[in-house]
């Protein structure tokens, strides 16, 4: 995997850095400010999207209607993000998300993208064969259902809304977030309760 | 103004532009020469393949594409689709 960068390569981004904060482009205090905004990212906030939607009427369809202004609603800055799309599941739909060409993810609301995401394995079989990806993932579709593959290769992200797991009516928002996990939001997995 | 309504039938140009030099296309090569439904117009982006070497990038509409899965690879199940973001100047008209 990633080696340490050595000597050299830190030489050389400390001057492009500065070459960068010379001409006006970009300052090192932004750069910082953009790592902290990007690390702060984390699934947790799509999974309470989801819980939100899943028990507000009209999130959900704001959701729908313009998903970057539904992370802003949870307090995302999407200042600079590529526009959010929201994938709806519905029965008998499920939606699987992919980038063929590199790893196009939905950072502002999930974080970094995990290993797999970005390997070419995952790459090249989720549009080819997205039935045998869930069945490793141990990912059971009812009986009927299509599979939508979203090959995410330009200038939207995408994260999925699944349905909501029977045997949580009921449930608030912030237990609802606890049934969805990072996966779940691309759809290799699906939301169950118990 | 968009070219292509909801629901129209494209085509995805059989063009290679790999072969002619550096480029950076975000048009997926298993769908090249491929036939789709416009699902939806996504808005206007500047175009990626200018933007990456820093030339003036026009701004272009940016379509959602819906595909036959099984039809791209020859197996799969009936009734499963890929959809894919494609600019329109990678798109022509299907019968």
């Amino acid at each position: 995997m990633a080696h340490a960068p050595g000597p050299d390569s830190i030489a050389l981004l400390d001057r492009f850095t500065a070459a960068l904060a010379a001409r006006g482009v970009v300052t090192e205090a932004q750069i910082a400010a953009q790592i902290e905004r990007t690390d702060l990212a984390d699934p947790r906030i799509g999974a309470a999207m989801v819980a939100r939607a899943w028990t507000d009427p009209d999130y959900h369809a704001l959701m729908l209607r313009d998903g970057s202004q539904a992370a802003e609603a949870m307090g995302v800055s999407m200042a600079g993000a590529p526009p959010l799309g929201v994938l709806v599941d519905r029965p008998g739909v499920h939606h699987l998300v992919v980038c063929t060409l590199c790893s196009c993810y939905p950072r502002a609301v999930l974080g970094y993208p995990p290993h797999w995401y970005k390997s070419a394995a995952y790459r090249a079989r989720a549009v080819r064969d997205p039935r045998g990806v869930l069945a490793e993932w141990g990912t059971t579709l009812p009986e009927g259902t299509e599979i939508r593959v979203v090959d995410s290769t330009a200038d939207y992200r995408w994260m999925v809304l699944p349905l909501r797991p029977t045997g949580t009516e009921g449930w608030d928002a912030a237990r609802l977030a606890g049934l969805v996990g990072r996966d779940v939001l691309v759809g290799t997995q699906l939301p169950v309760a118990g | 103004m968009t070219r292509f309504t909801p629901g129209a039938r494209i085509r995805v140009k059989a063009d290679f532009p790999e072969t002619r030099g550096p480029c950076h296309i975000r048009t997926p090569h298993y769908l090249r020469g491929r036939e789709g439904l416009v699902e939806r117009h996504l808005g206007a982006f500047r175009n990626p393949e200018d933007l990456a070497f820093a030339r003036p990038a026009a701004t272009i509409p940016l379509y959602h594409v819906r595909f036959d899965q099984p039809a791209l690879w020859n197996e799969g199940q009936a009734g499963d689709t890929v959809l894919v973001e494609l600019y329109e100047h990678w798109l022509e008209p299907a019968a």
